[in-house]
């Protein structure tokens, strides 16, 4: 029976930027022990043998020339963010933290 | 209700050529329709009643200056809420993008917007298209047409649901394990996942990006195959893109395709154990009709489908992990402040997440990121990939035997509300038979297979990669057989629905 502990569901949230509550945290570690148990199974018949597929069609890369095009203008992107200033994405303090 | 809104969209078109019917009474009925009904099935998140009319009144003025128009010119339309309209909320029903309107056009809206159907709005879906009842939308309870106490499917279910009730002809929808699939089966409709890469992806919201892909919604065969020609083609904006036809699928319907010489397959291990009685009894009693025609029915299996559900369910979340990393509470939608402690820009973004997204999401986030952490990615990430080659080569040998595969679409009827929310595996029990297709990228449609408890079910119809011309000609034919059995359209059997 594989379980994940408690202190490595609230490990993990911390990892994805995820701020959950205790009680979410609780939930969400009873929650994973089930699924972890149906999705343990893969490793049954996935033997080193058997070559990984990342993608489903087989593609090769997509290259192009650079050219300059139009795109989408800044103000229309920079209207989507939450803050912005002088033509700049504005974000709370990145330096100096405790 | 006005007749015409039980037309299929082919019919509509061809009454709108013959100058039977104008674009502005058609959307107008529509929006009639929504007006009257969708206070009850609450498929719809936005309605653009002035910009749906406007293309209408465009539409009907070209027309009546004798100008060529696309086939489907004049032809209504409604999107899944996670596909980018220009100048439209795209929430993809999380709070996370609540207000956060799109500066483009997905390639697929430039290409509606050139064939001139009028977009009527955008429809609920689980959030970030992660569930299969719709009811992990952050903001509405999409209810099935019918019977208004169950589920419509997910993600999928507003688009769905706006077609089963009539409130518009076509929809788009996105399927990453069944989201176009299974709505489609528990609502009575058609709805189609086509190859991986036959439509382009740019301006779709990304979820899994190896196994995400658009597909129409609709009330007929014909109707999905002549929307997804519309839709599709290469794009040089998704380098995913396939260099193909994209009315291949349209002409295959015109020629008649005979299915005493299609070598058909059930998959041994896509019905069984975990689908419903009622559900297996209306799939036998598919291959029985089938077999009266004269069809060749071959079992085949297919060993590591048993399988695919593991696979899934790390391949997706690893992918969602990472594609939702984008939601940082800079870029765009919400931004949320911790209310204690120091605010920098990583509390910011640990707070804006954990508030603006919701369980699923959180859940899905968390075991991707698991996943993916070192330690674990060989066994785990690794390991379902492997799986993944073992479903292609499953899938490979199937179709060496046989031309296309059917199975039910999904294991059981429209559940209740509420049934499976506390039980994320049941609910993920749900898309059993639709994920092998997304996790090998081939084409599958769901279309109407009768009814069990008085509520739809649906039949799918698998094919080989790029062979999707083939699986929209059997559906053709399956479809062509069952109605004149039913009296018409499975719908006409739905209870009539109508506003207070």
């Amino acid at each position: 029976m594989h379980t994940i502990p408690k202190e490595e569901v609230a490990r993990i949230a911390g990892l994805a930027r995820l701020a959950l509550t205790d009680e979410e945290i609780e939930r969400m570690t009873g929650e994973f022990d089930v699924i972890a148990n149906a999705i343990d199974r893969v490793s049954e018949i996935a033997t080193s043998d058997v070559p990984a597929t990342s993608h489903p069609i087989p593609l090769t890369n997509v290259m192009r020339e650079d050219e300059v095009k139009e795109c989408i203008d800044r103000e229309s992107v920079l209207a989507c963010a939450p803050e912005s200033e002088n033509g700049r994405f504005l974000v709370p303090q990145i330096l100096g933290e405790e | 209700m006005k007749d015409i809104l039980k037309l299929s969209a082919y019919e509509m078109s061809q009454k709108l050529i013959a100058g039977e019917l104008t674009s502005v009474e058609l959307t107008q009925a529509c929006l009639d329709r929504i007006a009257e009904v969708d206070g009850k099935v609450q498929a719809f998140l936005l309605v653009d009643e002035q910009g749906a009319m406007h293309t209408a009144r465009l539409v009907d003025e070209k027309r009546a200056r004798g100008e060529e128009l696309p086939a489907f010119a004049g032809v209504p339309v409604a999107i899944k809420d996670n596909i980018c309209v220009n100048g439209m909320k795209t929430t993809c029903a999380s709070k996370m993008l609540e207000n956060w309107v799109s500066p483009y056009d997905a390639t697929v809206i430039s290409k509606i917007k050139k064939e001139m159907m009028p977009i009527i709005g955008k429809t609920n879906m689980d959030e970030f298209a992660m569930g299969s009842s719709t009811e992990h939308s952050a903001f509405q309870r999409t209810c099935n047409p019918w019977d208004l106490d169950r589920i419509p499917g997910g993600s999928g279910g507003g688009s769905a649901a706006a077609v089963a009730a009539y409130m518009v002809p076509l929809a788009l929808g996105s399927d990453t394990g069944g989201s176009i699939r299974q709505p489609g089966a528990v609502t009575g409709t058609v709805g189609a996942k086509p190859t991986y890469g036959r439509i382009s992806r740019y301006g779709l919201v990304a979820m899994a990006s190896s196994l995400d892909q658009i597909g129409p919604v609709a009330r007929t065969v014909q109707d999905a195959a002549m929307l997804q020609s519309i839709i599709g083609g290469y794009d040089e904006y998704d380098s995913t893109s396939l260099q193909e036809d994209a009315y291949d699928v349209v002409r295959a319907l015109e020629e008649n395709t005979d299915l005493s010489k299609m070598r058909i397959g059930i998959v041994k291990e896509l019905s069984g154990e975990g689908y419903d009685k009622g559900v297996r009894d209306t799939f036998d009693n598919i291959l029985d009709i089938l077999k009266e025609r004269g069809a060749n029915i071959i079992e085949v299996s297919c060993p590591s489908f048993e399988y695919a559900l593991s696979a899934y369910y790390l391949i997706m979340p690893a992918e969602v992990s990472s594609n939702l990393a984008r939601f940082d509470g800079v870029h765009y939608g919400a931004r949320i402040l911790p209310k204690e402690g120091p605010v920098t820009a990583e509390t910011m973004m640990a707070t804006t997440r954990g508030e603006a997204f919701g369980d699923e999401v959180k859940r899905r986030i968390i075991l991707g990121t698991y996943a993916l952490s070192s330690g674990h990615v060989d066994d785990y990430y690794m390991s379902a990939q492997r799986v993944r080659t073992l479903i292609q080569r499953d899938f490979e040998a199937a179709y060496k035997e046989v031309d296309v595969l059917l199975s039910p679409t999904s294991p059981v009827v429209a559940f209740k509300f509420g049934d499976k929310m506390n039980d994320p595996l049941a609910m993920y029990l749900n898309d059993i038979a639709t994920i092998p297709a997304n996790l090998a990228g081939i084409p599958g449609i769901s279309i109407p297979a009768g009814l069990s408890q008085g509520l739809p079910v649906g039949l799918q119809v698998l094919a080989p990669a790029h062979k999707d011309a083939r699986m929209y000609a059997v559906a053709n034919e399956i479809e062509k057989i069952l109605n004149p059995i039913w009296g018409g359209n499975i719908l006409e059997q739905a209870p009539v629905l109508e506003g207070e």
